[in-house]
C-alpha cells in the first residue's frame, strides 16, 4: 500500500512538472513545422522559420529596443527603489505608511491602466513617443518588485553590523560604502534581474506607450501574429528561451548567481 | 588595577577628574513619554571594570548607547576622557563595544574584521598587519586570519569582536551582554580571559548586564539600575552585603524575606525582633521607622543555618533539598516567610541525611549580616 502512494505521488509530481513545462514544449516542436501554419504537432519538419525570424527587421529591432528599454528602466528603478527602501526602513515620518502604499500601487493597477495613463500624459504634453516615455512607464511597473526585494534585504541586516562599523571609525558613507552596500548586494542584484526580466517581458503597458520606432520584442510579435499566422513567432519563443538559458547557467557558474539570489545555501 | 578604597560611600566621586574614563552628567533621555534614564549621573575610573546591571527595561543598554554615540541624551552631559562628547557622533569616539551578537561583518575575513578600524583610520598596510596580528594572539585566535566568520565557533567569533574592538586601542571599551549567547561552560571560561585582558591593557570597561552573578564575579564596581535610575552603585561586596534598598536586595543574589518588629535604634545600629530573636542590623535603612513597627529582615542562604533546639527564629517544614555538590540548598516551607518559602544554604553532603523532605526543623541566623527595610 505505502509502494502504491509512493507510485502515484510520483507520478502526480511528474504529471505538474510535464503540465508547466507543456506551452514551452509544443511552442518549440511547432517553431520546427514544415508548413506556413502553426499546429501541433508539426507534419514536416524544418529550421526555416529561424532563419525566416532572425531575418525579420522588426523583430531584430524590437530586441534591441527591449534592451535598451530594459537596460535604463530597471537601472532607473533600482536606484529609486533602493534610495525609497532605505527611507522607508530607516527613517519615521509624517505619511510614511501612504508613500509605502503609493510606491506599491502598480500591482493593483492594472498594466493597461498605467499605459493608457502615460499615453494620455504624453500626448497631452507634447512629448513625442520616444523612449523616455516607455521607460517611465517600465520603471513605475516594476518599482514596487524591486522595493520589495531592497526592503527585505534591509530587513535582514542586523543595524548593530552598521554600529560596529561606526563605532569603529567609520563615518557615515564609508559604513555605506563598506557594510551596507555589500551586505545589500544580493538583494540589489536579483531586484535588478527581478526588474529587467518583468520590463523585457512587458507587453500591456508597452502596447500604448510604444511607437513602430520603439517598440519592444512582445509588441513586435503581437504586431506580427495580427498579420501572419506562420511559425517564426514560435522560433523567436525558442530563440527567446535559449538565450535567457544560457545567461541564466553563464551566470550560475560563472558569477555565482545562486548564492546572489539566495537560493544557495552559503554554509 | 585600581581597586576602590574599602568602606568608601556608594557614589561619592573621591576620584579626581584625571582618573575618570567616563563621565555622565545629569543625562536624561526619553522614548516617547517613558524616560528610559532619567537624571543619571555616573563616574566610570579608568581602568576599571563598571557594570551596568538591572532587569531588562532598566535603561542600562540605554545608557551603554549614550555612550557609544547611538543616541544622544535629551538633557545632560557626557565626557570621554574629560573631553565633552555630547554632540560628537560615534565614528569620533574612539570606543570599542562588543555585541552580544557580536556583529562581525560576514562578507569580511576574521583579519579584515579586525583591521576595520585601523583601515578606516588609514594607518599604514604593515602597521595594520602587525596590529591585527598581535590583536589576534592576545585573543589566542593566531592562524585563523583567513576565515570568514561563519566558519568560526560562537566563541572563536566573540574573540574576534573583542580583537576588534581593542585593536583600536579604545578609550573605553562597551560590553553588551557579552556572554549570554554562549553555553554555560564557555561562559566561565571567557569570563576569566575577559577579565584577564581587561586588567592586562587597563582598559576601562562598561558592561552591561542583568545576570547577577556574572557582575558579581567580573566588576570592579557594580551600578544596579531599574525604571531609568541608579539604584545602588558600589563593590560587588558592598551591593551584596549592603544593599540601599529592597530592590537591590532582591535583585542580586537570592535572599529570604522574613517579617519582623523593629525594637530599638542606637547611633548606626538597629535591633529587630524575629520571633523571640534579637538581629542586629544597620540602622540607615529605617531611618523614620517608628519603634515598634514591622519590618521586613533580609537574609542571604549562607547566613541561615538549621537551629538547635530552643534556640530557632522561625519554624518550617523541608519542602525539597537540592544537592549541589559543596553544599545543599533547603527549601524550606515556613509560614512566616513573605514567600511562604525559606532558602537555606547549608555545607556538607550530610545534610541530605540528616534533614528530608518532611522533617520539622527550627531556623536560626548565623551571624548579623542581615539588613532590614520598612514596609512599603
Amino acid at each position: 500500500m505505502p509502494r502504491l502512494l509512493a507510485v502515484l505521488g510520483g507520478i502526480t509530481v511528474i504529471a505538474i512538472l510535464g503540465f508547466i513545462m507543456l506551452p514551452a514544449v509544443v511552442v518549440t516542436l511547432a517553431a520546427f513545422n514544415g508548413r506556413a501554419i502553426l499546429s501541433f504537432p508539426p507534419e514536416t519538419w524544418s529550421w526555416r522559420w529561424f532563419a525566416k525570424a532572425l531575418a525579420y527587421e522588426d523583430f531584430g529591432s524590437g530586441f534591441r529596443n527591449g534592451l535598451i528599454v530594459t537596460a535604463w528602466a530597471s537601472t532607473i528603478a533600482l536606484v529609486v527603489g533602493a534610495a525609497f527602501a532605505l527611507a522607508l526602513e530607516r527613517y519615521e515620518f509624517r505619511f510614511k505608511r501612504t508613500l509605502e502604499i503609493v510606491l506599491l500601487s502598480p500591482l493593483v493597477v492594472p498594466h493597461f491602466t498605467v499605459g493608457l495613463g502615460f499615453l494620455i500624459l504624453a500626448a497631452q504634453l507634447g512629448v513625442a513617443r520616444g523612449y523616455a516615455v516607455v521607460v517611465a512607464c517600465h520603471v513605475v511597473l516594476v518599482l514596487p518588485f524591486v522595493l520589495r526585494s531592497v526592503y527585505v534585504s534591509l530587513r535582514n541586516l542586523d543595524p548593530r553590523l552598521e554600529l560596529a562599523a561606526a563605532s569603529l571609525g567609520a563615518p557615515p558613507h564609508r559604513v555605506l560604502t563598506t557594510v551596507t552596500l555589500p551586505l545589500l548586494l544580493p538583494g540589489l542584484v536579483s531586484g535588478w534581474l527581478f526588474a529587467a526580466i518583468l520590463s523585457f517581458n512587458e507587453f500591456t503597458a508597452s502596447l500604448f506607450v510604444t511607437a513602430q520606432r520603439t517598440q519592444t520584442l512582445p509588441v513586435a510579435l503581437y504586431n506580427y501574429v495580427r498579420e501572419y499566422a506562420d511559425p517564426s513567432m514560435a522560433a523567436v519563443s525558442v530563440l527567446y528561451i535559449v538565450l535567457t538559458a544560457v545567461l541564466l547557467t553563464f551566470a550560475t557558474v560563472f558569477l555565482g548567481l545562486g548564492k546572489v539570489l539566495n537560493v544557495e545555501a552559503p554554509r | 588595577m585600581r581597586l576602590p578604597a574599602e568602606g568608601s560611600a556608594p557614589g561619592a566621586a573621591a576620584a579626581t577628574s584625571q582618573d575618570v574614563a567616563v563621565a555622565l552628567d545629569g543625562v536624561t533621555r526619553r522614548f516617547g513619554e517613558t524616560a528610559a534614564l532619567d537624571d543619571v549621573s555616573l563616574s566610570v575610573r579608568r581602568g576599571e571594570l563598571m557594570t551596568l546591571l538591572g532587569p531588562s527595561g532598566c535603561g542600562k543598554t540605554t545608557l551603554l548607547n549614550l555612550v557609544a554615540g547611538f543616541l544622544a541624551p535629551d538633557r545632560g552631559e557626557i565626557a570621554i576622557d574629560g573631553e565633552r562628547v555630547t554632540d560628537r557622533p560615534a565614528y569620533r569616539r574612539e570606543i570599542g563595544i562588543m555585541f552580544q551578537s557580536y556583529a562581525l561583518f560576514p562578507h569580511m575575513s576574521v583579519a579584515a574584521n579586525v583591521g576595520y578600524g585601523l583601515r578606516m583610520r588609514r594607518r599604514p598596510k604593515a602597521e595594520i598587519a602587525r596590529r591585527v596580528e598581535e590583536a589576534l594572539a592576545l585573543v589566542k585566535l593566531a592562524g585563523l586570519e583567513d576565515r570568514r566568520p561563519r566558519q568560526l565557533s560562537g566563541g572563536q567569533q566573540q574573540r574576534v569582536a573583542l580583537a576588534r574592538a581593542l585593536v583600536i586601542r579604545p578609550k573605553v571599551l562597551l560590553l553588551d551582554e557579552p556572554f549570554s549567547a554562549l553555553d554555560r561552560n564557555l561562559r566561565g571560561a571567557m569570563q576569566v580571559e575577559l577579565k584577564q585582558i581587561q586588567q592586562q591593557l587597563g582598559v576601562s570597561t562598561i558592561f552591561v548586564t542583568h545576570d547577577q552573578s556574572e557582575a558579581l564575579s567580573l566588576s570592579d564596581r557594580i551600578a544596579v539600575m531599574a525604571a531609568g535610575r541608579i539604584r545602588q552603585l558600589g563593590t560587588p561586596d558592598e551591593i551584596y552585603r549592603r544593599p540601599s534598598d529592597r530592590f537591590v536586595a532582591s535583585f542580586v543574589g537570592d535572599v529570604n524575606v522574613l517579617p519582623a518588629r523593629l525594637e530599638w535604634i542606637d547611633g548606626a545600629t538597629a535591633v529587630v525582633a524575629l520571633g523571640e530573636t534579637r538581629v542586629e542590623v544597620p540602622a540607615r535603612p529605617l531611618a523614620g521607622t517608628t519603634i515598634g513597627a514591622p519590618v521586613d529582615l533580609f537574609v542571604r542562604p549562607e547566613e541561615l543555618r538549621v537551629a538547635e533546639e530552643g534556640e530557632a527564629a522561625v519554624h518550617g517544614t523541608v519542602a525539597a533539598q537540592i544537592y549541589q555538590g559543596g553544599h545543599v540548598d533547603l527549601h524550606v516551607d515556613v509560614q512566616e516567610a513573605a514567600s511562604g518559602r525559606v532558602l537555606l544554604r547549608v555545607s556538607g553532603h550530610e545534610a541530605m541525611a540528616r534533614w528530608p523532605a518532611g522533617t520539622r526543623i527550627g531556623i536560626a541566623l548565623v551571624a548579623d549580616r542581615a539588613i532590614a527595610f520598612s514596609r512599603a
